[in-house]
């Protein structure tokens, strides 16, 4: 059977209003909108995806998802199992926070040796809080293991040795053969995560994730040791200076904006 | 070399990529001794490098880095950056946020232990002489200044377009050839089938000099025919946001934002983009975005030259009949 690992990231949710965005300046965070609840990173929902997919293709397959953070919304992160897959291990701890992509790559690779390995470490493109890009990277490396980015189809050969991968290259795309075990990021153009049934619901409220800290891992001190520190954070101002067209009617505005376009030389 | 910047280029097509230049550039922020290496095979011809203003370059010879880098993998790319960063001991390395440069500068800093900022779009020297960088995070919705600390390699992707490209300066620089077919990937390596061209339809958008773009405020597929007659009156090219791609509306190859096209055109026309900060993050170099949505607090409007407030279907066709009778 195959055993795969999705990482998952819980990050504040990226459907809010821009003016409902703020931060901290003195203590370097980002301020959470009051009463909306995290999500599951996007690009994250998009690898658990990929990875039912596959089961639906009739890949015999374990589907196990590993979170490293702190203060974790259970409900949230539990969306994964609700829409099919096997199991969620968290790395619990206060300590996350300080951890830089290499750390999070330590932790995430000793949780999922812990948990016996996996034949495909399936990842997001990159997380939608930082937007590095680093952590599966860096994971495949630590594992030697290969590496494919920016996953849109992903399906495995008919002997089962190999994955058959499409990814999102520039004009155009890729089709490429991946020997197993190998990490892969997944993109959007994959295809959204489908919705979870009432059923899937159910089952994911029944059970209950493996939670564990860093220090459980025997890895020793993977803490950030200052390589690279945050010394501001701010949000840009961006002046407005938009001159509104209005006309009689919607239609009419539309007409004098194709003329004020056309005097100032913009078409 | 032993100290100092290490530039790591990339080269398409025998030729030097737009990124090169814009990081020699970049580099005369952080140091003034930068060197450039690139892996090439041993065709390459010596004579793009003429006016490169850094003053050595180390070409990093190996049959496959052509192959290597239309792979989509990166393998062998990452293992000649990584001879070069053992051999050549700079303090700082400087590369592109493209596809290839984000896999390669994270597994530069996962083998060298190395501290790794992306997508940054200013660097400095403070006052200690250690590297700053400014990069946007959450999307564009904020931005961070993060300083390197401590003595280890300091790694800095740089995101493409946001350094003018050098200029032309000196002629051919002090020129290395290091001979690195010993090097291999080691282990199974994904193997290239095939690469499939999928160019969007009309002109390309980072050519273009209007790009007209649509977004999930059109509601469905059938509006963007209308975008096309309008991109045809204008000569434009055709983008839309991620959530119409996503949508199904119209294909992902002509999605503008951060995790889709930038895009630099004189004129940027929205209709029913409300302005997420990812989105704006493929747009911002555009020189007036001109904006039509129906909520006047959309987002797109604090960043619009010109905006109207309204019904995509209800200006729309009056704006493209007047377009059409201009001249
Ligand atoms: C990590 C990450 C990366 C992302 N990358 C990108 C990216 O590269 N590009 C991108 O675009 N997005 C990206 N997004 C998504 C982004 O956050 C927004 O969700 C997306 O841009 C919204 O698209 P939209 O403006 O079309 O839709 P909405 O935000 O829903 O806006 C629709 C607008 O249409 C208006 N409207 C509705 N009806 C009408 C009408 N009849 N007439 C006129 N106006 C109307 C509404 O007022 C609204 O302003 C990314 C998100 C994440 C988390």
């Amino acid at each position: 059977m195959l055993k795969i690992a999705v990482c998952a990231k819980q990050v504040p949710d990226t459907d809010i209003p821009p003016s409902q965005f703020k931060v901290d300046e003195g203590a370097l965070r980002v301020i959470p909108p009051a009463g909306v609840p995290p999500i599951v990173n996007g690009f994250d929902m998009n690898a658990v995806e990929a990875a039912l997919r596959l089961r639906d293709a009739g890949v015999e397959c374990e589907i196990v998802i590993f979170s490293v953070g702190t203060e974790f919304a259970l409900d949230v992160m539990k969306k994964p199992l609700a829409i099919g897959a096997d199991r969620l291990v968290l790395v619990d701890d206060e300590a996350s926070e300080s951890l830089d992509a290499l750390g999070t790559a330590r932790v995430l690779a000793a949780a999922i040796e812990r948990d016996g390995g996996a034949d495909l470490v399936l990842a997001g493109r990159q997380a939608s809080d930082w937007d590095q890009a680093h952590v599966p990277i860096m994971l495949s490396e630590i594992m030697s293991a290969p590496l494919v980015t920016l996953v849109r189809n992903l399906a495995m050969n008919g002997g089962g040795e190999s994955f058959e991968v499409e990814r999102v290259a520039e004009g155009g795309f890729q089709r490429i053969e991946c020997p197993i075990p190998a990490v892969m990021t997944v993109t959007n153009e994959l295809g959204e995560a489908r919705y979870a049934n009432l059923r899937g619901i159910m089952a994911a409220t029944r059970k209950q994730p493996e939670t564990m800290t860093i220090a459980d891992l025997g890895i020793g001190d993977v803490a950030n040791n200052g390589k690279l520190e945050m010394t501001r954070l701010f949000v840009p101002i961006s002046e407005s200076n938009v001159e509104f067209i209005e006309g009689e009617d919607e239609a009419d505005s539309g007409r004098l904006l194709a003329l004020r376009l056309r005097e100032a030389k913009l078409i | 070399m032993s100290g100092g910047v290490l530039i790591v280029g990339e080269v398409v097509d025998g030729g030097l990529h737009p990124t090169v230049r814009q990081l020699v550039n970049a580099s005369e922020r952080i140091g003034n001794e930068a060197s450039l290496c690139l892996a090439v095979d041993s065709t390459f011809d010596d004579s793009v490098l003429e006016g490169i203003g850094v003053g050595n370059v180390i070409l990093l010879e190996h049959t496959d880095t052509a192959a290597d880098g239309s792979g989509g993998v990166y393998s062998l790319l990452t293992e000649l950056a990584c001879e070069a960063v053992k051999r050549l001991e700079p303090s700082s390395v400087l590369i592109a946020k493209t596809d290839a440069g984000s896999v390669i500068s994270a597994r530069i800093a996962a083998r060298f232990d190395a501290g790794l900022a992306s997508d940054c779009i200013d660097l400095a020297l403070n006052a200690d002489g250690k590297v700053a960088v400014t990069r946007p995070v959450h999307g564009g919705s904020a931005l961070a200044v993060y300083e390197f600390a401590g003595d280890g390699l300091q790694v800095v992707s740089v995101r493409p377009g946001s350094f003018e490209p050098a200029p032309v300066s000196g002629g051919l620089p002090e020129i290395e050839r290091l001979d690195m077919s010993d090097v291999s990937v080691e282990g199974e390596v994904p193997v290239l089938v095939e690469t499939v061209s999928e160019e969007g339809e009309g002109i390309p958008l980072e050519q273009a000099d209007v790009v007209v773009s649509g977004g999930r405020g059109l509601g469905g597929p059938e509006p963007f025919d209308n975008l096309r007659e309008l991109c045809g009156l204008l000569n434009a090219a055709l983008g839309a946001s991620r959530a119409a791609c996503d949508a199904g509306w119209i294909d992902h190859s002509h999605q503008v934002g951060l995790t889709g096209k930038s895009i630099s055109p004189t004129t940027y026309i929205t209709f029913g983009i409300s302005g997420a900060s990812q989105h704006m993050a493929g747009c911002s170099s555009a020189r007036n975005i001109v904006a039509i949505d129906k909520d006047r607090e959309a987002n797109i409007f604090s960043h619009a030259r010109y905006g109207v407030v309204g019904d995509w279907a209800k200006v729309l066709p009056a704006f493209t009949a007047a377009v059409a009778e201009l001249d």
